[in-house]
């Protein structure tokens, strides 16, 4: 049974949860909205929501007259490249903590954990310096390579291994499987739950990366559209709002999507890691 | 089979224990041969950088001596105390340290209060919120700031229009210094809450639901409820909230750099952001004893809350 009480607690409790999902959501939907209305209408005081002109002309121009394909294309190449390296190397070292016994284990886990702690702008300099040395300023080397071994991901990896059993591994090697064949056939499948988290959150951040392309790629064929979406919002050459709106929806759909169609593995790891 | 595993785990054992040595040997090399291709890269692209940012400090580094390292001078500590002198640095981090005391609070507060919404017995829909609420996180912040910079805008956007209905004449919010750094704030909350959202979330989930059966026959209200129960057993997560916001937020960089270019007159200028101009000026030895400070804050900061916060888990 339900009390008054009840009532008017769940009345005032879905208030404010729509409230704040209004406030949330609302700016995604409008900017959605909006990307398919004429920029005079865009403009107008009050703004509309709905647009009374539908029009695809702001995407046209996007992939017709500015190079949006190309940062797309980058963007993926990147962000694929970016995660297949962390899938890899995380987990190779992720399982040599968890499960293989050799001299500098707690070492090196003291010093990957550390630099969870580092910021950003202290790497940053000399990681430019260094990318500058090696000839890769302007490459996908360049925008890669920093960003291959995460510190993050051999957390992950190991936090999860350190939950398998011993028993299957040491069942292995007494069958006279070597390290690398258990690793591969035994303990890579059973990490797919890790393994599907820490690749969406990979995946999702260099998709976002914004500070590094944006010094690292210095020409047209190399910037990745965070960058794009930027110079062209704030940089000398500012394009007019639709087109800008149209390029954000742009940016914000592929990760919406994955993001949508894989919500539970992606809450479910940042819940049990507690980092996004 | 049992017979042959048994024979030949003897045998291996026999082995070994006849040669010591070489099996610590062969442990050694399995181990680093696994950890070695993460190990390489994160020398060079990370421990490297962090030693070299350090000597870099002490340097009077330019973006002119990148080609001829050994042409640089040290200079001690003198980066340091130029900083300290310089009255942007300063602008940047009493910025920095606003935007950390008024925007970490507030974060912790809207993911608890949403965590505990979301989280109540008598909601439907509870999935719509939780994914809803997040969605801000998985963006990106350019395209984020696209969308806001338009909302804020002083005469076309939604903001100012909507309180126009209501008969107030908002402010111009990102070209005024008055509201220029609480609009970042607002914005960071907004974008950000979500993810503490998911880590309550799921420390609500873990407090026994007899906890509350008890606290109702003892005569708890709902209130007292969350006082005595939820927030004690929520502290460790909220501990672990207000570190990683603190660190992401004293970090702050992104949102001035993308909504305001640090400005009206350095009202939104960060740490962060300051480090970024100095090294565009080609100040590398000064950018990075601004980076260091930065860091010494960060280690601070981490220090402070695990006591403040952790310390009465003795109790």
């Amino acid at each position: 049974m339900l009390t008054r009480r009840d009532i008017v607690g769940r009345s005032v409790l879905y208030f404010v949860l729509f409230g704040g999902l209004a406030v949330v959501v609302g700016p995604f939907l409008w900017m959605l909205l909006s990307s398919f209305k004429p920029e005079s209408e865009i403009r107008s005081v009050p703004p509309t929501w709905w647009p009374s002109h539908w029009t695809p002309a702001h995407y046209h121009d996007l992939f017709a007259r500015l190079d949006f394909p190309r940062y797309f294309l980058n963007s993926v190449i990147v962000a694929v490249l970016v995660t297949a390296g962390n899938l890899l190397f995380c987990s190779l070292l992720g399982y040599a903590l968890a499960k293989l016994n050799f001299p500098g284990r707690k070492a090196l886990f003291l010093i990957v954990l550390g630099m969870l702690m580092v910021p950003g702008m202290v790497l940053f300099v000399p990681q430019f310096v260094l990318v500058s040395n090696l000839g890769l300023a302007n490459s996908y080397a360049g925008l890669v390579l920093p960003f291959l071994a995460g510190p993050f991901g051999v957390f992950l990896m190991r936090q999860f291994l350190l939950s398998v059993p011993d028993d299957l591994i040491e069942a292995a090697r007494v069958d006279g499987a070597g390290e690398w064949r258990i690793f591969w056939r035994i303990v890579l499948p059973l990490c797919r739950p890790a393994l599907a988290t820490l690749g969406i959150l990979t995946f999702l951040a260099s998709w976002n990366n914004f500070l590094w392309p944006l010094v690292v790629a210095t020409t047209d064929d190399k910037y990745t559209l965070p960058v794009a979406l930027a110079l062209y919002s704030i940089g000398q050459n500012r394009i007019y709002f639709g087109l800008l709106l149209a390029g954000a929806v742009v940016v914000v759909l592929p990760v919406l999507i994955v993001f949508l169609v894989l919500q539970r593995q992606f809450l479910r790891g940042i819940a049990t890691t507690g980092l996004k | 089979m049992a017979v042959q595993q048994a024979v030949r785990a003897g045998a291996r054992h026999a082995s070994a224990e006849a040669r010591p040595g070489a099996r610590k040997w062969r442990r050694a090399v399995t181990g680093w041969s696994f950890a070695a291709p993460f190990t390489l890269l994160f020398v060079v692209f990370a421990l490297l950088p962090v030693v070299a940012s350090l000597l870099m400090s002490v340097t009077d580094m330019r973006s002119t001596d990148l080609r001829h390292p050994f042409a640089v001078n040290f200079v001690g500590l003198n980066n340091y105390t130029r900083l300290f002198e310089d009255a942007l640095f300063r602008r940047a981090a009493v910025n920095t340290a606003i935007f950390v005391v008024v925007g970490v609070p507030l974060t912790i507060l809207a993911a608890l209060a949403a965590a505990n919404a979301v989280n109540s017995g008598l909601i439907r829909l509870r999935g719509l919120f939780r994914v809803g609420f997040y969605l801000p996180v998985v963006t990106s912040i350019v395209a984020i700031a696209v969308v806001w910079r338009f909302l804020l805008d002083p005469d076309a956007g939604l903001v100012n229009n909507l309180l126009a209905q209501v008969g107030i004449q908002g402010p111009a919010w990102l070209q005024d210094p008055h509201t220029s750094l609480g609009s970042i704030i607002v914005m960071a909350t907004w974008r950000n809450f979500g993810s503490l959202m998911v880590i309550f979330l799921a420390a609500l989930q873990g407090i026994p639901l007899d906890l509350y059966e008890a606290a109702t026959l003892d005569g708890a209200g709902r209130w007292q409820q969350f006082r005595r129960v939820t927030l004690p057993l929520m502290r460790p997560a909220l501990l672990f909230g207000a570190v990683i916001t603190g660190i992401g937020y004293l970090q702050l960089f992104e949102e001035p750099l993308v909504m305001t270019q640090g400005g009206p007159l350095s009202s939104t200028l960060s740490v962060s952001y300051h480090i970024y101009h100095q090294f565009g000026f080609g100040n590398y030895g000064y950018a990075s004893a601004a980076a260091y400070v930065l860091f010494i804050a960060i280690v601070a900061l981490s220090a402070l809350q695990f006591r403040l916060l952790g310390a009465r888990d003795a109790d």
